[in-house]
């Protein structure tokens, strides 16, 4: 039967031991999205100037990052990091690093979308009463954008949370792998045991992002609402 | 670098890009058939099933698709459904492709200005031709870039399967790199590998944002 096999998280302190592990997840998680979020905002201004080659560098960044997926990016930093520039970082630092840049990649692209996607008179507006390019986009652009991005911002935070269940991967003692654990010591007392424990892993990430997507849905609709009546 | 390490691989290499492909291209196939029949359910609001839509929907959005494939290739077993690796990885995809489709569709649907819905109910049109008519024309053009953003998305996502051992090409990557020690070379290839499939994928997806962004601001 399998639900007598729920005992297996009340069981020692196999239980603090699954919220020790999503407690590294969501470190790495928000550490690289603080990170990320800023450098892409950045990089997001700097995709709107008129500079093209700057516009080309920006892009083939964002198009490596989009293309490979996450999974081979953190292995390609995993492996050529350490022995092609000696570099060494513990696994946590390593994936929070390679999160946060592709956060800013991603992030590069949102904030590029919502800046271009201001009403242009906004901008001419901005120009004709004298504002210079860094007032121009300090009043006028991020402020607007701002509100036109947070959906697209949140639901990238979502993402992230979600990929960490990679990290396991590369051997980041995230709730996955606790998870792992805690089911093959105790698949002896309880052979069900990886019903449950990978059951409230289930749980613990839908937890986490779905407050963060109805939040996402919400000012979604709301702009919605705005536009079309 | 070394070239012949690279060509000895590549036989081994086409054979997981021809299985990314090819779960990728039944994963697709059954997200925006799942895809459609929610979106259908939702549009048109049928009871009970609009409800259980929204659960599923949000169950499969809000959590990632490795622990999905952990549950059903390591815990359903438990309670005696033994589904191979691949059969898993297929079901997973399409779990997880499923809800962000009728997401997509959705989206479009919801797009499509008030105006137009209320002009056609005016003009006495029945529920149903008002979907037909009106709604889906102009609905599914709009959700066009999200379901091409679905697409590179889901590609993408195969590459998970390697936890679950299926010899796709980022486990075909990953093998030859534990039994050789020659990463630089099979992380090349796996990375030109995805490169192959998405970036043609990537290129087509720019395209049609534009175009949709011109029917809509005009720039």
């Amino acid at each position: 039967m399998a639900h007598s096999g729920i005992n297996v998280l009340l069981e020692g302190d196999n239980f603090i031991r699954l919220l020790g592990g999503l407690w590294v997840t969501i470190k790495i998680a928000f550490t690289s999205l603080a990170f990320g979020l800023v450098l892409g905002v950045l990089l997001g201004v700097l995709r709107t100037f008129k500079n093209r080659l700057l516009r080309f560098v920006l892009r083939i960044y964002l198009e490596f990052f989009r293309v490979v997926p996450t999974v081979v990016l953190l292995f390609l930093f995993y492996y050529i990091l350490p022995r092609q520039l000696n570099f060494n970082l513990p696994a946590n630092e390593l994936a929070t690093f390679v999160f946060a840049l592709w956060v800013a990649a991603e992030m590069s692209d949102i904030v590029r979308g919502a800046l271009i996607s201001v009403p242009k008179h906004q901008q001419e507006s901005g120009k004709a009463i004298g504002l210079s390019r860094w007032q121009l986009y300090r009043y006028v652009l991020i402020p607007q954008a701002f509100s036109l991005e947070l959906p697209a911002t949140i639901n990238l935070a979502t993402r992230v949370i979600k990929t960490t269940s990679i990290l396991m991967l590369i051997s980041v003692m995230d709730v996955i792998n606790i998870g792992q654990q805690v089911i093959e010591a105790n698949n002896h007392t309880y052979p069900n045991g990886v019903f449950w424990v990978y059951g409230i892993i289930f749980l613990f990430y839908f937890l986490i992002d779905y407050p963060l997507s109805w939040w996402a849905r919400r000012l979604e609709k709301k702009g919605l609402e705005r536009e079309n009546g | 670098m070394s070239w012949p390490i690279i060509q000895q691989s590549l036989p081994m290499f086409a054979k997981g890009f021809e299985l990314t492909l090819w779960l990728s291209f039944i994963g697709i196939l059954g997200s925006i058939i799942v895809g459609i029949v929610v979106s259908m359910v939702r549009l048109f609001k049928i009871p009970v099933l609009h409800q259980l839509a929204s659960i599923y929907v949000e169950v499969s959005r809000n959590t990632p698709l490795l622990i999905q494939l952990f549950f059903l290739y390591y815990a359903f077993p438990v309670i005696g459904i033994k589904l191979g690796a691949e059969l898993s990885g297929i079901i997973g995809l399409i779990f997880l492709g499923g809800s962000y489709m009728a997401e997509g569709f959705s989206g479009g649907f919801n797009g499509v200005p008030k105006s137009q819905v209320e002009s056609g109910k005016a003009i006495g049109l029945s529920r149903f031709q008002l979907a037909r008519f009106v709604i889906f024309p102009q609905g599914f053009s709009k959700s066009v870039p999200a379901l091409a953003a679905n697409i590179i998305f889901l590609i993408k996502e195969t590459s998970i399967f390697t936890v679950i051992a299926i010899p796709e090409l980022t486990n075909t990557a990953l093998d030859l790199i534990g039994m050789y020690y020659r990463s630089n070379e099979y992380l090349f290839v796996l990375v030109v590998a995805y490169a192959i499939i998405l970036i043609p994928l990537s290129v087509i997806l720019t395209y049609l944002e534009k175009r949709v962004r011109y029917g809509t601001f005009g720039n």
